[in-house]
């Protein structure tokens, strides 16, 4: 009885990294289809910048005050911590560093993740769930290139922008508690942070990462979407899904970049 | 929510994000710096350079002159070859002596340049004669327990 | 023999082997007719609906639409063919995002160069077909049930089909849209000159918009004939549908072990 049971615990195990591996394959020729199809959202432009209306514009409001609450957060923690050593003003290399690197493209992207990826899952899940989609379809028209890849390209275009304007929310509220609540010299503050911040290395790679995650988040969003069970409780657990899978490969691909880009080194 | 209000919304979040981009770069980077600068370029050899990175400071009197461009080892001298950028406005004589240095206590590594005394001034693919390494520690260290036990000897022997 | 518009000839489906949706049907839909298919839920006539439309593949046998093979027809081919045919699903599936102007449009927009003066003579030639003319301003969240269908129907005649499917099209209606939606689907399949299928289990209306009926029970077609037939009809499948008598071929239990015996075993 024991016997059996460890049995089918291996089996299950196996059944679900199979399926998984299943969902994987088909979520990349998905993918593969959606970039083919992209025509539509390239040429019909309004299409697309309608979803970035609806995925960056408004995001706008939680990206900015989050901003703002992270940067004043790096300014009080840095200056708690660098006045011990007597490097106070290095709080603007701190602070600069910290969100341009690492929080901007990350926090923004697990926001984005939140706000604009659930939303765009829910959205076509519902069109799924109500006939939308099949109706589309025998109306002769492709859902994938008019519904799915205008979603996809607003996605990719807004993370970036909205990780850079985090950034700046960030760097203006650590100045606003370093400089103005706390008294860091606010010449140190400024030229300290332009001589250590360098645009190829940390704002480019920063660049770089929200791309790389906004193209990660749009994609399994769109997909959680598409592939939903068309029922109420298809749709939910669609959504969740999407936020959850779409933080752990942000987390994930953030070590890979950080790891690539980062790595002290003399040899390039 | 009709489109042209859409439209309107979308033209004011790109643009901002653009010029949040600009404020990063221009602000808080240091494009406005130096990347458009014209340069030329000198080596320097040295026999350990530390933590010495591409994209070095290089600096005069405390005033940054250049980058470090390249970092490389030479294999018939098994030194480190280091290429500096310097910029065209500023010439140095020929003799000029390369240190490694660290700014502040733990801080980065950078290059200072010490001018010489020569009429002669450095030209494109020069090479800087007087150089000097990096402190490491470890050699400290060793010198100081060295020098230490040579003192007690000495001591003991005056005995 | 009348040309016919759809020929389905010994077609299987199923699922999976176990399950057989559908056990080689053979069905005839002649020019100009309107054709309606009932039966219990789950006796496959949806099924086969969407094998006519494409949307699934047949495992065995032949489903030719206006001539063509459907079995294997894939993207702008299958594309081509639903051009031809407009399809009302069965709660309307209109798109939420558009008003009921826009969700008229759609095909016309997607599937001409039209221009804009003329589309919009043309949505308003439809919707007046339906009689919703006026509410052409309205979103589909404003409309009731019925009336969402009518606008569903107005879309899906936008490009003048020559083959009008129905899935279920009196689901949850009051008696009056009822009647509305029945004299729509005569009156336009005859002024359209189109041929109409109708999967519905609404024995009263339909029986009296149809020409030819086809009934199917379990993945078979049980009896067919014009509606007169059928009410005449001796085969006892189809009298107790007709008549809606609660025991007959279908019966009232589900299968289950004697009554006795579980009561017994319930107690002791």
């Amino acid at each position: 009885m024991a016997e059996g049971g460890r049995l089918r615990l291996f089996e299950r195990l196996g059944a679900a990294v199979t399926a998984r591996i299943w969902r994987l394959g088909f979520a990349s020729r998905f993918f593969g289809y959606m970039l083919l199809h992209s025509g539509t959202a390239l040429r019909r432009f309004q299409l697309t910048i309608r979803e970035i209306y609806f995925a960056g514009v408004l995001s706008l409001i939680i990206i900015l005050v989050s901003g703002l609450f992270v940067g004043m957060v790096l300014g009080l923690q840095g200056y708690e911590t660098l006045q011990r050593y007597g490097s106070s003003e290095a709080l603007g290399v701190l602070v600069a560093l910290s969100l341009v690197r690492e929080l901007g493209p990350v926090v923004a992207g697990l926001l984005f993740a939140s706000r604009a990826g659930s939303a765009i899952t829910a959205e076509i899940g519902l069109m799924k769930a109500t006939e939308q989609i099949a109706a589309m379809e025998m109306m002769a028209v492709d859902p994938i290139a008019r519904v799915v890849a205008p979603r996809f390209w607003a996605g990719v275009v807004s993370m970036p922008l909205l990780a850079a304007l985090f950034s700046a929310m960030g760097i203006f509220g650590g100045y606003l508690v370093g400089v103005k609540l706390i008294g860091v010299d606010e010449g140190a503050f400024w030229s300290q942070m332009q001589a250590s911040v360098d645009v190829r290395e940390d704002i480019l790679n920063g660049v770089i990462k929200s791309v790389v995650f906004g193209i990660a988040v749009t994609w399994i969003a769109v997909f959680e979407g598409y592939d939903a069970q068309p029922t109420a409780e298809g749709v939910s657990s669609a959504t969740t899904r999407t936020v959850v899978t779409s933080s752990l490969a942000i987390l994930a691909l953030d070590f890979v970049l950080t790891a690539l880009m980062f790595t002290g080194g003399n040899a390039r | 929510m009709n489109r042209a209000t859409i439209d309107a919304w979308v033209g004011v979040f790109v643009a901002a994000g653009f010029a949040a981009l600009l404020f990063l770069a221009l602000k808080v980077g240091n494009l406005a710096s130096f990347s458009t600068a014209e340069t030329y370029q000198v080596q320097a050899k040295f026999a350990n350079i530390g933590g010495l990175k591409v994209r070095a400071p290089i600096k005069s009197a405390g005033v940054v002159v250049g980058r470090v461009s390249e970092v490389s080892f030479d294999n018939e001298s098994y030194e480190a070859l280091v290429t500096l950028n310097l910029d065209t406005r500023f010439k140095f004589p020929r003799d000029t002596a390369a240190k490694i240095l660290t700014s502040g206590l733990l801080g980065e590594q950078y290059v200072g340049l010490e001018a010489g005394g020569d009429g002669a001034m450095l030209k494109q693919g020069d090479r800087l004669r007087l150089t000097q390494s990096a402190v490491v520690l470890e050699n400290l260290i060793s010198q100081f327990l060295f020098s230490k036990a040579a003192e007690d000897k000495d001591a003991k022997e005056k005995k | 023999m009348t040309d016919s518009v759809v020929e389905i000839d010994r077609l299987s489906f199923g699922y999976d082997a176990a399950r057989p949706v559908l056990r080689a049907v053979s069905l005839v839909m002649p020019r100009g007719k309107v054709v309606g298919i009932m039966g219990q839920s789950g006796c496959g006539k949806t099924t086969l609906l969407r094998i006519i439309g494409g949307a699934r593949q047949a495992g065995s046998g032949t489903a030719r639409v206006l001539g063509t093979l459907v079995n294997g027809l894939h993207g702008s081919a299958l594309y081509a063919l639903r051009r031809k045919m407009g399809m009302l699903f069965q709660f309307g599936a209109l798109f939420t995002d558009m008003s009921v102007y826009d969700n008229v449009a759609f095909p016309m927009r997607e599937h001409s160069d039209l221009p804009e003066e003329l589309i919009r003579d043309l949505v308003l030639m439809k919707l007046e077909a339906v009689g919703l003319r006026g509410a052409s301003r309205l979103t589909p969240a404003e409309l009731s049930g019925g009336m969402a269908r009518r606008v569903a129907l107005a879309r899906a005649i936008a490009l003048d089909p020559q083959l009008m499917l129905y899935d279920e099209p009196f689901t949850a209606l009051d008696p009056i849209s009822f009647a509305v939606i029945a004299r729509l689907i005569r009156r336009l399949n005859d002024s359209l000159g189109a041929t109409s299928v109708i999967v519905s289990h609404d024995v009263k209306e339909c029986m009296e918009i149809v020409d030819y009926l086809y009934f199917m029970s379990d993945g078979r077609v049980v009896a067919e004939g014009t509606p007169q037939d059928m009410r005449a009809t001796a085969e006892p499948f189809v009298r107790q549908f007709v008549r809606g008598e609660t025991d007959g071929p279908i019966p009232f239990h589900y299968p289950a072990p004697g009554y006795g015996a579980d009561l017994a075993v319930a107690r002791g």
